[in-house]
């Protein structure tokens, strides 16, 4: 399996491969990933320019360890295998497909992706897949969608389109897109796969972004999309796991493996009854610790 | 011959200007000099009238001759209408060789080029200049030297009779017919007049200009009528919105909230942040920015600052209202609010001589624990470039940027590793402006370079792991590694100005700059 398919993506940040500027140096904010946009915040007369933006600063920017996800134009459109050609050239790590709506979709990237490995002598299932869901029916087929591919590392929504395809809009208060978020959140992780929340659009509203923030945490999401370095620090914090929680998963593995050695499967750690079902999640809030940067032991 | 900061000084300039080579920050530490003054023309008439009824009568009754030297404030900054309006009637007299000794000049002053073009202005002395004359004189048109020193410096030098001013005009908000001058009230408010004071005490003859003139006495007057010969009163001497604007949003920009957090970090795990700090920062984004990140850290711990200085902003206030600072002492107003903050009891105002000048018995940027500062370029040996841009074009000013880093105990430069695609951590800075023994700390959005002769702060901060600490060297590199090195600026032989340290030694020279071909 591909080591990044499961790599920490808390915070992914849209950039308009337009700018040059946006692109020149981005992990100085310190996103998990980079999303460089061929999209809809490309101008339609720019396209070409923003390919070649995008191409020579795959090729020449260092990006120090932050992924780069490419979102490429949609399928309907007559961009989208010249947008794959140019990411995989460049040498991306992961391709964004824009409103997807089945399985069939992401075999077709999946089949240019491949394609373009060979042609331009990738190491063949390099480069990744996700697929951003943006229609009832794109969430209606949230699982098909991600047992599509190998390289399907995740799914997202995207809350715009999406609510326009509801025939209601964004109100704020995550009403609208609960039961998507729901039905992504169960069938990605029924299928063994990341997901990823949609973008929060009021930059004036930091104390929104924060509440929305801390509700798809608690909802199981791994990560979020973000339009601002600003967006950073908050996802990053609400994501990090608290030194109470760092303290008890600690606690958590040591007594498992210690207690599974004596034969014994149910015992208590300060005061809460555990077993070895305890043991993914404990081990997982270590690794998110780790990857935050505020655990630096070595369970 | 070499200087202390590595320039090479010719010996010609030497000659021509009579001055040191740059010889190290204390070089003058304690050295005797006597103060010189002006010939005084006393007034016991008690019929005698001070106010004329235009500029060209003042530069009558003042003397006013080719080859004259004379003084302006800034603290009208980019709306100031004196200068110009002095510099036509000059123009008109067919006066020339003049030397313009102001403290700043900026955009303003732009219609001054044709005077420099055809020999009314010969010469500038000046803390910077912005605009159409810095790329005049860059451009060899000025037929003299500029010569860029600090506020401090500008004290030094006209109390030290190097720079003598034939005639101060100095612009006033209101005035009496006597010339008791205040910085507020009237049309153009900019609450203090701190820059003149040395002008009034050093100049031969010192014109009041105002567009408000009120009952005699204009009191408690900022600059006394003591000093001042005449008082002209014109329809406007500034637009009131160029001269200060509403306060600075905070800014959103991630990138200069990463370096004020940085900042932050800085100040509060080194040692002398502790009740009764004292501190000093400037307007850009990043320093207003982490004077509010300050303030929460000063809260929850309980400390509070002894003094602010400098020139001042809205934060910087707010900390004064809200009792977290115990006062602030203005040399200028850098928005509305802080000019209307001088209502304050404890918002004092200092003359210049008082905030830096080098040559006093102790200034009180000898008194601050921290400033923060910026600087277009710096090199790997700290020294800071506010003067002239990587294009070797004269286009800022040295401000108080001199005095503070050399007063401070810790002195902190924010700079972004990249200007555009310029890197701003460098090998050499094109001119060194302020040498790097002043320079402690150098904030980028890449890191953090503490100097190593400051191995204490590197220490405190070693320890309380709150920032990306990296090498001078290291920035450098990234920075070099992202946009290359560039060319050195291509420069003409010609030299076009100077730029003098603190007590009058020569730091660099700026040379004309060289045609693109």
């Amino acid at each position: 399996m591909n080591p990044n398919m499961k790599r920490l993506r808390r915070s992914m940040m849209f950039l308009n491969c337009q700018k040059p500027g946006l692109i020149k140096d981005p992990y100085v904010y310190a996103p998990d990933s980079i999303m460089l946009d061929l999209e809809d915040a490309v101008a339609e007369k720019e396209k070409d320019a923003a390919r070649y933006s995008l191409y020579h600063a795959l090729q020449e920017i260092d990006y120090r360890g932050v992924e780069r996800v490419v979102r490429i134009n949609g399928l309907d459109t007559d961009l989208w295998i010249e947008d794959i050609r140019c990411s995989v050239a460049g040498g991306c790590d992961s391709i964004r497909i824009p409103k997807t709506e089945t399985a069939a979709d992401v075999k077709k990237v999946e089949a240019a992706v491949a394609a373009a490995e060979k042609e331009f002598g990738v190491e063949e299932g390099r480069t990744l897949i996700m697929a951003a869901l943006e229609s009832a029916r794109g969430v209606m087929n949230a699982f098909e969608i991600c047992q599509s591919s190998p390289r399907l590392f995740g799914i997202a929504l995207s809350g715009g389109d999406y609510t326009k395809d509801l025939q209601t809009t964004i109100s704020g208060t995550g009403v609208e897109l609960m039961g998507a978020r729901q039905h992504m959140i169960i069938a990605a992780r029924a299928a063994g796969v990341q997901c990823f929340d949609t973008v929060y659009t009021n930059l004036n509203d930091m104390e929104g972004f924060r509440k929305d923030v801390e509700t798809i945490h608690t909802m199981g999401f791994d990560g979020k999309s973000i339009i601002n370095p600003r967006q950073i620090p908050i996802v990053h914090e609400i994501y990090t796991p608290k030194p109470k929680d760092i303290i008890f998963a600690e606690k958590v593995v040591h007594e498992i493996d210690t207690k599974k050695a004596q034969g014994i499967g149910v015992f208590t750690v300060d005061g809460k009854m555990i077993d070895i079902a305890f043991y993914d999640g404990a081990k997982r809030t270590l690794a998110l610790a780790k990857a935050s940067g505020v655990y630096k032991g070595d369970l | 011959m070499r200087n202390a900061v590595g320039r090479e000084i010719p010996d010609e300039i030497l000659k021509a200007t009579g001055k040191e080579p740059f010889q190290g920050n204390n070089y003058k530490n304690g050295v005797p000099f006597r103060r010189q003054g002006p010939i005084i023309r006393p007034v016991m008439d008690n019929q005698h009238s001070k106010l004329v009824k235009d500029i060209h009568e003042a530069l009558v009754k003042c003397r006013a001759h080719s080859g004259m030297t004379i003084s302006f404030h800034h603290h009208f900054r980019e709306g100031d209408l004196i200068v110009n309006m002095v510099m036509e009637e000059i123009h008109k007299m067919g006066l020339k060789n003049i030397t313009l000794a102001a403290t700043s000049l900026g955009k303003a002053h732009d219609p001054l080029v044709p005077m420099i073009e055809d020999g009314t202005i010969t010469r500038i002395e000046a803390s910077g200049v912005r605009g159409k004359i810095g790329q005049a004189i860059s451009d060899g048109k000025l037929k003299g030297l500029a010569i860029m020193r600090s506020h401090g410096g500008r004290v030094r030098s006209l109390v030290t009779g190097e720079t003598k001013v034939d005639i101060a005009f100095i612009g006033a908000p209101t005035s009496d017919d006597y010339g008791n001058l205040r910085g507020i009230g009237g049309k153009t408010n900019c609450g203090v007049l701190s820059y003149s004071h040395v002008d009034g005490d050093c100049a031969e003859y010192v014109v009041a200009i105002t567009d408000c003139l009120v009952p005699f006495p204009n009191f408690p007057a900022h600059i006394s009528m003591t000093k001042v010969d005449y008082v002209c009163v014109v329809d406007a001497i500034g637009i009131p919105e160029k001269i200060a604007t509403g306060a600075a949003k905070p800014t959103t920009d991630q990138r200069k909230l990463m370096m004020a957090e940085y900042c932050t970090q800085v100040v509060v795990n080194t040692p002398y942040f502790k009740d009764g700090f004292s501190y000093q920062t400037g307007v850009g984004g990043a320093s207003i920015a982490s004077t509010i990140s300050l303030t929460k850290i000063m809260e929850e711990r309980g400390i509070k600052m002894g003094f602010g200085v400098g020139g001042l902003t809205k934060p910087m206030c707010d900390l004064l209202d809200r009792g977290m600072v115990r006062v602030l002492m203005d040399t200028q107003a850098f928005d509305l609010d802080a000019v209307s903050n001088v209502i304050n009891p404890a918002h004092h105002r200092i003359t210049a001589g008082a905030y830096a000048n080098p040559f006093n018995k102790g200034a009180f940027v000898n008194k601050l624990d921290y400033v923060i500062l910026a600087s277009l370029e710096v090199d790997v040996h700290f020294n800071c470039n506010v003067v002239v841009g990587s294009d070797g074009v004269i286009t800022g000013a040295q401000g108080g940027h001199p005095d503070t880093a050399q007063g401070a105990k810790c002195t902190i430069v924010i700079c972004p590793l990249l200007q555009g695609r310029i890197p701003a951590i460098c090998s050499e800075v094109t001119t060194v402006t302020t040498p790097g023994e002043s320079v402690d700390i150098v904030v980028t959005d890449y890191g953090v370079a503490v100097n190593p002769n400051r191995h204490d702060l590197l220490e405190c901060l070693r320890k309380a792991d709150c920032v990306p600490l990296k090498t001078i060297e290291e920035l450098r590199d990234i920075a070099y590694s992202i946009v290359g090195e560039p060319e050195p600026v291509q420069f003409e032989d010609r030299i076009v100005g100077i730029i003098e340290a603190r007590d009058g030694t020569i730091m660099d020279v700026v040379r004309q700059v060289k045609k693109y071909d």
